[in-house]
């Protein structure tokens, strides 16, 4: 059953799969485990990133194609939420209907982009998706009565879903029962399923075409596959499912802009986190972003700590000054691609 | 006779000025094996090419069971019936031998597009996968990841694709070439093996002598890319095109 439930794909190796439960156990229950804002921020985006950065892995990792425009489709479904939210009215039906438009629109223009250039060569795809990556970017800045511009689009969610909504009196384990733990676990369980559902596509026959095709796509072709249908389909479906955890992310933050979903630095992170993570598996998504997203929230404070420990030493204190945390950030990527050049998972199957 | 399975007619490709295959006609009918030999360069692997798709004719055309396929699509061909396998080893290196064959007894039965099921649960095609392995006695390194294979039985791998493949045409791109004494004759029973069904074509460029004389029932001798001779063995090897091109020597020698 458990074994159906992750595909039969299990993780081969013990740490790792320690560390994944870790990570399951962590987000699961993230609202009690970790108190506060900051921390629930975090979970929810760590959660909604593994979705992100599984979906760029179903392409890249398995597929062997590169695409910039990842923020793009995330960016379609938060722009979706957020526009069905402002033009139907705060409601649950605003926040299906703009899901499942931002998932549709993602899947349109990913086939568009797929069939007319994924013929030709990968390498053209990547320029392509640049292309209509910045173009979008720009489109999304210029149009801001629609979009509101570089400032972006404040709405309103369900009732049900935001801190005012009480769902039961009192508290469990000092937390309270708000509609912001609901919110959550919305994120949480749509993140779960999402990821499971990935997880079974890369190991269904869809799946292996995609494997044999990165490993050599002219003799795929030779077998019989039609490598850039395949290709196409895998884009198709890593589109929709980034745009469904871009709204994902529009309705946990109420708030859609450019910097949150659509920016090329976001591009780079999901990037990083698949390459950290190890490509092609999967789970390196986990902890590709479970470790991305910690470092990049918590570096600052740790380097504050040392800072202040170190403060009697000359010369160390600016090393850890917390402004610098961007700089030890990219240290740890280095350092961690230098050493783990399959990933963090791949790492850790090896070593078995 | 029968009815030619694969026909090209006037096949013609150019690079540049160099006319690598020049107006070959030819036809090739079932339960045959027609050797194609011919000097290194003389248009071999790119008569091949041209007929299983990866290069598109300047001229000419080429009919499977009198269809033409000539602009058809690679993958198109190799579901109509075309069975290609490939002078330099091209396999999916990182994957077991048992998933390669399994991807092409996917292909044929169409199967690629599911996206729900488990690929690994699907027992008709694991099983069918794992019979063509004993075949060609691959069986016991079915978990084998291919890149760990010898240069032998990655050439037998190769074979193995083809014969999962099913095809109405074979065509086998020196199958045994660089593969040690023992290896080869395995390699050259299975092409016997598949010539005993009536059903299939075979086209098999090879450049040993012996191999030719005991498999083939017809020669066709390219030379700079145009089709040189075209007959029963005994004919073409004592025609004068051949004597002249070859004088004396085994093919393996040119
Ligand atoms: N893609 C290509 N581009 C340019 N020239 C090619 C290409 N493929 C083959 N040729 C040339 O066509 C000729 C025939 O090559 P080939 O078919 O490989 O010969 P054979 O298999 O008989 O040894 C050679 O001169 C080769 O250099
Ligand atoms: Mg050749």
């Amino acid at each position: 059953m458990l074994t159906r439930l992750i595909s039969g794909d299990r993780p081969r190796s013990i740490v790792l799969t320690i560390i994944l439960l870790a990570i399951l156990i962590g987000l699961a229950l993230a609202p009690f485990l970790f108190p506060g804002i900051r921390s629930l921020e975090t979970a929810a985006r760590i959660c909604i990133f593994i979705v992100l950065v599984a979906s760029y892995d179903l392409m890249l990792g398995y597929g062997g194609i590169v695409s910039f425009a990842h923020t793009m489709f995330f960016g379609m479904g938060a722009y979706g939420v957020a526009l069905a939210s402002v033009h139907m009215g705060r409601g649950f039906d605003a926040l299906i209907v703009g899901t499942l438009a931002g998932a549709v629109a993602a899947a349109v223009l990913a086939l568009l982009i797929g069939l007319f250039s994924l013929r030709v060569r990968a390498i053209f795809f990547a320029m392509i998706t640049l292309a209509v990556a910045s173009a979008v970017a720009v489109l999304v800045s210029q149009l801001s009565s629609l979009t509101g511009g570089e400032d972006g689009l404040n709405y309103q969610i369900p009732r049900a879903l935001t801190p005012a909504f009480k769902f039961a009196d009192g508290r469990l384990f000092d937390v309270s029962l708000n509609g912001k733990l609901l919110n959550y676990y919305l994120v949480f369980f749509s993140a779960l399923i999402l990821f499971l559902l990935l997880l079974r596509i890369v190991n269904s026959p869809f799946g292996r075409v995609l494997q044999a095709i990165r490993e050599n796509d002219f003799r795929a072709e030779a077998i019989g596959y039609r490598v850039v249908y395949y290709r196409t389909a895998a884009t198709c479906i890593s589109a929709a499912v980034a745009a469904i955890a871009g709204s994902l992310f529009a309705i946990w933050l109420r708030y859609v802009g450019p910097d949150t979903t659509l920016s090329f630095e976001i591009m780079i992170d999901i990037l990083l986190m698949v390459v950290i993570g190890g490509m092609g598996t999967m789970y390196g998504a986990v902890i590709g972003a479970a470790v991305f997203i910690i470092a990049q929230n918590y570096l600052q404070e740790l380097m504050a700590v040392a800072a202040s420990a170190t403060a009697k030493v000359p010369v160390l204190p600016l090393f850890f000054d917390p402004d610098r945390w961007l700089l030890w950030l990219g240290v740890l990527f280095v350092l961690s691609v230098y050493f783990f050049p399959t990933g963090i998972v791949g790492r850790l199957r090896q070593g078995r | 006779m029968a009815d030619a399975i694969l026909e090209t007619s006037d096949l013609t490709v150019r690079f540049g000025g160099h006319v690598a295959v020049d107006h070959v006609s030819c036809a090739f009918r079932a339960g045959e094996l027609t050797a194609i030999v011919g000097p290194n360069g003389a248009g071999k692997t790119t008569y091949f090419n041209l007929i299983s798709g990866q290069i598109r004719a300047s001229a000419g055309r080429v009919f499977l069971n009198r269809h033409e396929i000539t602009r058809m699509p690679v993958a198109e061909r190799t579901h109509r019936g075309i069975g290609r396998a490939f002078q330099l080893t091209n396999l999916f290196p990182n994957l077991t031998v048992l998933e390669n064959v399994r991807l092409v007894i996917q292909a044929q039965r169409h199967r690629g597009f599911r996206l729900f099921s488990m690929a690994d649960s699907d027992s008709a095609i694991s099983d069918a996968a794992a019979a063509v392995l004993k075949r060609v006695r691959l069986d016991a390194l079915a978990a084998q990841k291919v890149s760990e294979l010898s240069h032998g039985n990655q050439r037998k791998l190769e074979v193995a694709l083809l014969i999962a493949l099913d095809p109405l045409v074979y065509m086998f791109d020196e199958p045994t070439a660089g593969m040690s004494v023992d290896d080869a004759p395995v390699v050259l029973d299975l092409i016997a093996e598949l010539k005993a069904d009536s059903r299939r074509a075979i086209l098999l460029v090879e450049h040993k002598m012996d191999v030719i004389r005991s498999l083939a029932d017809r020669i066709v001798v390219l030379h700079n890319g145009a089709l040189a001779a075209d007959g029963p063995p005994a004919e073409v090897m004592a025609s004068d095109v051949v004597q002249e091109a070859y004088l004396g020597r085994d093919l393996a020698d040119v």
